[in-house]
This record gives C-alpha cells, structure tokens and sequence, in this order.
C-alpha cells in the first residue's frame, strides 16, 4: 500500500515491504543486494582459482575442486552476478529516464527477481549438498551427462529457474520501454542506457529460451531417462553445443549492450557534451544486436562443421568489430574537446576504451577460423573473454555503481576511496588478464588445476596471482567505501553530480514512490539538459495534477519461485537408484520422497499462477491531494 | 482501491475494450513479445527433433515411417484450427459487448481443445504400447518432447480458459476481463500455429 515519506518503520514490516514490493526502485535495490553478493561469492571462487595455479604443482586445491570452483566461478559470475546488477541499473534508471511511474508490468518485475533469487541459492547450495558442478559454464552435454552426483543437476535446475526470471524480466522492460514513454518521448531522443536495454531485452527474449531448451535436454536426460545426449540410444551431445551457443553469445551482447549504454551517459555527462553520433550509435547497438545472433558457431570452429560453416561464422563475426568500432570512436568524438570532469565513473569509462578495444582485437583474432585452433582452449581465450567482461560489464558495474547511487540510495559514494578502488582495479585487471595472452600462445591450456614447473609458465603465472590480489584490495576498499556512505548517510539533493542530462536526474531524491508527481514533457534528446538550457532548469509538466493508477504489492511471486525450488529438489532426486537413470545416479540409494516433492512445488507455483489469474488486482489511486502534499514539502525543505 | 464498472452500456464499450486502458495495451504488446520467445523455444525444438529424427539405437526400433497415421493426425488439426475459429467468435462478441456469447465460445473452444487434446493421449498411449517411448531411442525422446510441450500448452490454456470463464461468470465483462479473454486468444492461436508446423515437420515429412 502506499506509504508516506518519512515515517519510521519496524524492520518485519521493511522485510515484508521488500517481499512483496512491486516498485521498480526497491526491486533495484534488491537486485543489486543479491547480484553483490553472488558478486563477492564468485570473486572469491577467482580468487580460489589464482591460488591454485600461483605456483607450479600446487596443490592448494584438488584437481576435482578445482573443476568445480572454475565452474561455479564461470557461472555464479555470469548468471548471477553480471546479468542481475545490470537489471538494478535498469530497474534504477529506465522507468526514470522515459518518464515512466512504474515498469508495464510490475507484478512480473517482482517474480524475475525472486526466481534469480531463489535459482541462485538454489546452484550455490550445491557446495553443501554434495559437491558443486564440474563442467564448467558451459556445460557441454559429454563431461555433464558423465558427471557423477547431483552438481550438474543444480547447475541445470538453478539456471532453468533463475533463466525463467530473466526471461519475463527481458519481456518486462522491452514491453515498457514500447508503451510507457512519456509524451516527447521519441524512440530517437531515449537515452542511450534505454537504447541498450531495449536491444538487450529483445536479446533476452530471443536467446533464453534457446538455453531452456538445452537445459531441459540435460534435465529430462539426468533426471527423466531421455537419450538427447545418450550416443548409444542414437544422441547427439552437438545438439547442446548449438543450443548453448546459439544462446551463449548474444548472451554476451546482453551483458555488453546495457554497459555500452551506462557508459554513453557518464561520456556525455562528464565530457558535458552531447553525445556524439547518438544516431549512429542506436544504429550500432540494433546492429550488433542482430549480429549476434548469426555468430554462435564461433564458438564451434573446433568441433568439426567443415570449411564452409567455419568461413561464414567467420566472416559474421569479423562484421561485428564495425558497428562496435563506430562506438568507440563516437566515444572519443564525444570526449574530445569537451570540458571533462574526472570523476570516479568517468574514470572507469576513461579506462574502458582502450581495454575494451584490447578485447575486441583478439576477439577478431579469434574470428579466423584456422587461427582458432591454435587458440581454442588455451589461456588465449581465457584472456580474451576476461578483457571485454571485466573491461567492459564490470567497469560498466562499477562505473553505474558510483553514477547511479545518489538515485538509489540518496547518498555519494566517497570520490577518493573511489579513486583508490579504481586505480587498484584498473592495474590489478591488467595486470593478471595481459600476461595470460602469452600464456595462452605459450601453450598454457585453459580449465587445468595445474602446470609442470621448468615450462616457463610459472612467472607469468604468479604476475597473474599478484594482480587478482590488487582486483581483491579494490573491491574491499569498495565495500568499505559502501559502508562508510551508508552509516554516514549525508543526504544529496536533485541533480548531485550538477551535469545531468536525462530525465532520472530531473526529479528530488528521494525519488517518490510514485517517481513523477506530473508526467514529464519531453522536448529533446537529454531532456533536461533542454530544459538547462532554456532557463527553465526543471520539466515541463506533460499533464495537470491529477489522480493516477499505482499498482498492489503482491506476496504471490515470492510463493511461485519458492514453489519451483521445492520442485527442483524432487525432480533433482527423482532418478536416484532407478535402472533407467544415467550411470551418474542410478548407484546412489533411491528417493521415495522425490516424486511427491516435485509434484508438490510445482503445484505451489501453478496455483499460485490460478490465483493470481482469478483475483482482480487493480491497484490503488494515488489522489491529486496527497501530490499537492508532497510537493509543498519538497518546496519547503528546498528553501 | 480502483474500481472496474461491469456490464459497461454499448454506446460507451470501446471498439477495442482489450486496449482502452494503459494495462491492456501493456499486456497485449507485452504477450505479444512473449509469443516471440516462444517461437524461439519451439524453433530449438523442431531443430532437436530433426537432427535427431529416425536416430534410434539397432533396427528393431520403430521409426516415423512406421509410426505416423495421417488420418489421425489430420482429425486432430482440424479440431485444433475449429478451436481456433471458435476463439476469434469469442472475441468477436467480447469486441460487441456480447458477454453470453463470448462465454459460449470460448467454452465451446474449451471442448474442442480437450478433444484434441484426448486423441494426442489416445495417440500417445498407442506408441507407448508399441514399444516407442520417451525413453526408448533419441528420436523417443525428441518426440515425446516436441508434441509433449505443444501438449502441454494446450492443457496450460484448457485451465486458462475454464478459469476465465468461471471467474467472469460472476463478473461480466470490462476492459479488465476483455484483455485476460484477449490475451487468452492470442495464445490459443499460438499455440495453433506451432501444430500446423508439427503436422507438417512432425506428421506429413515422417511418412512421406
């Protein structure tokens, strides 16, 4: 229900506000919490990882928990860490930035957060329940149907029900940003972060289910006794590599696209110029999002597909490298000549040209097909893969981190720890990912626990161990400096940075429940940097003061996942001791218990599902006289 | 709490009551994108089921050639494309403030659905017995997957559509049930579609 500014609450009645919130900007803050945390935890398995291969024949960890934390790493990093802090930054901004009161559909806002929630827990419980996946993110069908115990069986269940979420989050923010524009507000003047979500949703939601199938694949032979993967029983383990892949690179469009679009803003904020070339940079994004969904064999060139496949996956994926390079030089026309302000986020966007571009170069070194097999599977590709994630998605996190927190969270990070986190970052990034290229074409193969000492391996080695120490010191020094913000909580004003161009930094912080009192006028691209520069030095309204429709909290959506991570463990033990069930599990003691779970999980969701169905949910009025309120608050306290 | 006026008078039902609102045209561009998902998903079906067509482990195993009955399958879509014609009539009369009628058709949509949906089972049971089943060879499985998750959408829009008309029972129509009944076609429509491609692929290419 609503609830007014400033009164003091309980902290059951603060859990039960998250549970069931349907706000945008709670459910940001959500993302951004458990997208930390799963942050932290796959730093630490990276960190695990450097230790081991610190040294030569080092045996700090074992070569099966060394396959697990890779594993984990790889996935926890991807799926949980990178795709959910890009969603609270989307949850933060793009309903602000096109003048929106909510997202189109606030209720399924709330469930793909909860099933990333509850997916997420659901894969890592898996290091106490039996031992985690080994075969790595991408999961090939021969290493995880031969996988033994249940760790691939979390991987697949985790990701089914933390992809569901994602899924209706991409379906989510494509269909807002199509029908809640404000008045004014043309395709063609969106800010550059609601471009990139655009794109990335409709990524979303050509590329997931691709990847349900797959996993459905791995699960029904796992769990159900199918034979996609059984090559005796006539299948087929290429399938899943198609599959994965087919989803597995424009999921990295997804990850890059929305950072492309944070750091589109800190250029043109920072540089206090316009940015440059906006139409070709929408062009660039639409393009690269339609590349990428042509190139998915790249991944393949090993496998065997013949010359002809390789030369046009080939040949598609050096296309990729154009519509990405006229977004680096538009970033460089942008700064160039502008007044620039080196901020903690500019900073990081300062710093991403050059390591992104270094990342894209070996990325179309890689485009050549029979240059690839010298790569494949080398430190090469480990390097490279590191250069545009890190340089470009983690800079882009933690560049939107500092940009964004004064709409989060109505405070500043403090510049000079920021600082300090940035410089340790940036030397400590290069540091351990510049070295594993030659690591990489010295022969080093990827995903072994460890090497032979006298192969010349070991100082590279221990230089990459040292840097990923200083990424570690960075994100401490990060931690501390959240810390320090959120006990000192000095209060900023509308606008903190003073350079804001769009439409999130025209409204007071705390940002309303209700985001805009009146529905702005869009005039121009950078809407209120228009309204700056015309004098007016705040919106137009689009609308007169009136009564408008808000949405109801709702319990339901954490019920549904909570059903599904109950059904996953009855499906996960469903096949234990059963003759028809892979070698993996048929040894282990059967589970009576299984089938009655799995049913009863999921009749926990479906119902849930009838219910939501059958009840009328109509939301509430927010009326003129409570925005009259407000608004007289806000005039006092600004005077 | 907003209110919903029930049993809106003609003259004031919009053309297009499924839109009027901010919610309706949310949810119909927002389905709309969901339909495109799934495209996705029943496009990496069919590409499972093809590379894994006939793949059986020795050669006493059944293959499509063998399995496939055209008449059945051919009884079975024009029950699914009627079903289909049925919910348009639905929201014919749903677009003409028509609650009864509405109801009628989408139950007579209901029956339908459930009698394909009972000849898929028949059909089911049938291969199961002759030794073709989902755990029987990789094109068992393929099988069983591709019509199994089309089957299943029909089940998941029987309960949808039983619900909607039990719930409006008592409510009648508004722009709020108007987009449910509208958004509940444009599934059923869907869901037609991927069985042309399925009689086609599945159907018609594994017995010619």
């Amino acid at each position: 229900m609503a609830q007014t500014s400033a009164r003091k609450q309980g902290v059951g009645s603060v859990i039960w506000e998250y549970l069931t919130t349907v706000d945008h900007k709670k459910i940001a803050i959500l993302y951004l919490i458990a997208g930390g945390f799963f942050f932290v935890l796959g730093g630490i398995e990276a960190m695990l990882i450097r230790i081991q291969l610190a040294v030569p024949n080092n045996d700090f960890l074992s070569a099966g928990l060394f396959n697990e934390v890779i594993t984990m790493h790889g996935t926890t990093m991807i799926f949980l860490a990178a795709m959910p802090l890009l969603f609270a930054f989307m949850n933060a901004t793009v309903p602000l930035q096109i003048g929106a009161r909510d997202l189109a559909f606030p209720f399924l806002n709330s469930l793909g957060v909860w099933l990333f929630i509850f997916g997420g827990i659901f894969l890592n419980l898996s290091w106490f329940m039996g031992g985690a996946p080994d075969a790595g993110w991408t999961s090939y069908a021969s290493l995880s149907i031969a996988s033994p115990g249940h760790g691939i069986d979390f991987y697949a269940l985790g990701l089914q029900i933390s992809g569901a979420g994602t899924l209706i989050t991409g379906i989510n923010f494509a269909t807002t940003i199509i029908t809640m524009r404000a008045p004014g507000m043309t395709y063609m003047r969106m800010p550059l972060m609601t471009w990139t979500t655009l794109v990335a949703s409709v990524l979303i939601v050509f590329a997931f289910p691709p990847l349900t199938i797959g996993i459905f694949l791995l699960m029904f032979d796992r769990m159900f006794g199918s034979n996609f993967f059984i090559v005796e029983a006539g299948g087929n383990t290429i399938i899943w590599e198609h599959l994965f892949w087919i989803f597995g690179h424009p999921e990295v469009y997804i990850l890059i696209l929305p950072a492309f679009g944070i750091f589109s803003e800190i250029f043109a904020t920072f540089a206090r110029k316009r940015l440059f070339g906006y139409s070709a940079m929408v062009f660039a994004t639409v393009l690269i999002g339609f590349f990428g969904f042509m190139v998915w064999a790249h991944h393949m060139f090993t496998v065997g597909l013949g010359p002809t496949a390789n030369a046009i996956f080939a040949v598609a994926t050096m296309a990729i490298a154009v519509p990405t390079g006229i977004k680096i030089f538009n970033w460089i026309a942008t700064i160039w000549g502008g007044s620039i302000e080196f901020t903690t986020p500019m900073l990081y966007a300062l710093a991403f040209i050059p390591s992104f571009t270094m990342g894209g170069v070996t990325g179309i070194m890689q485009a050549a097909a029979p240059a690839d097999y010298q790569y494949h599977d080398s430190y090469f590709i480990v390097a490279h893969f590191h250069y545009v994630i890190v340089g470009g998605v983690v800079f882009a996190l933690l560049a939107g981190l500092h940009y964004y927190w004064p709409i989060m969270f109505n405070t500043m990070l403090n510049e000079t720890l920021g600082k300090i986190t940035f410089w340790f970052f940036f030397v400590g990034f290069h540091m351990t990912f510049l070295i594993q290229h030659f690591l990489g074409l010295w022969g080093m193969p990827r995903r072994v626990f460890t090497y032979l000492d006298g192969q010349g391996y070991n100082a590279a080695n221990m230089i990459s161990t040292i840097g990923a120490f200083l990424m570690a010191i960075a994100v401490i020094v990060l931690v501390v400096n959240i810390i320090i913000t959120l006990a000192k909580n000095e209060r900023v004003g509308m606008d903190p940075w003073g350079d804001g161009r769009t439409l999130e930094w025209s409204i007071p912080l705390p940002v309303p429940y209700y985001n805009f009192a009146q529905i702005p006028l869009v005039r121009g691209l950078d809407a209120y940097w228009v309204e700056k520069k015309e004098g007016n030095g705040k919106m137009m309204p689009s609308e007169s003061l009136t009564d408008f429709h808000m949405p109801n909290n709702s319990i339901l959506p954490v019920v549904m996942s909570l059903g599904l991570f109950i059904a996953a463990f009855g499906a996960m033990y469903f096949p234990d001791g059963q003759e028809w069930a892979i070698d993996a599990v048929s040894g282990l003691e059967p589970k009576p218990w299984a089938l009655p779970v799995l049913i009863i999980g999921l009749g926990i969701t479906f119902v849930s599902m009838g219910i939501r169905s059958w009840k009328d949910d109509l939301g509430y009025y927010v009326t003129k006289e409570e925005v009259e309120r407000d608004l007289e608050e806000l005039e006092r306290g600004g005077k | 709490m907003a209110n919903m006026e029930y049993n809106v008078p003609t003259e004031r039902w919009p053309a297009h009551p499924e839109t009027a609102t901010q919610e309706g045209q949310n949810k119909f561009v927002g389905f709309w994108i969901f339909l495109a998902g799934e495209t996705a998903l029943f496009a990496s079906l069919f590409a499972t089921y093809l590379a894994l067509k006939d793949s059986v482990p020795s050669d006493d195993h059944l293959l499509a050639a063998d399995l496939f009955h055209l008449p059945l399958a051919f009884v079975m879509t024009m029950l699914l494309l009627t079903s289909s014609l049925t919910s348009v009539y639905a929201v014919y009369h749903m677009r003409n403030n028509n609650f009864q009628k509405m109801q009628l058709w989408l139950g007579i949509t209901v029956l339908l659905g459930a009698a394909f949906l009972a000849l898929e089972i028949y059909e089911f049971v049938e291969y199961t017995g002759l030794g073709h089943t989902f755990r029987s060879s990789a094109f068992g499985s393929a099988f069983y997957f591709l019509i199994g998750t089309h089957g299943f959408h029909v089940i998941v829009g029987l309960i949808w559509a039983t619900l909607l008309i039990l719930r409006n029972a008592k409510r009648g129509l508004s722009v709020y049930t108007a987009a449910k009944v509208n958004t509940f076609a444009l599934y059923w429509h869907f869901i037609d579609v991927v069985w042309v491609f399925i009689f086609t692929i599945v159907y018609l290419l594994g017995v010619l």
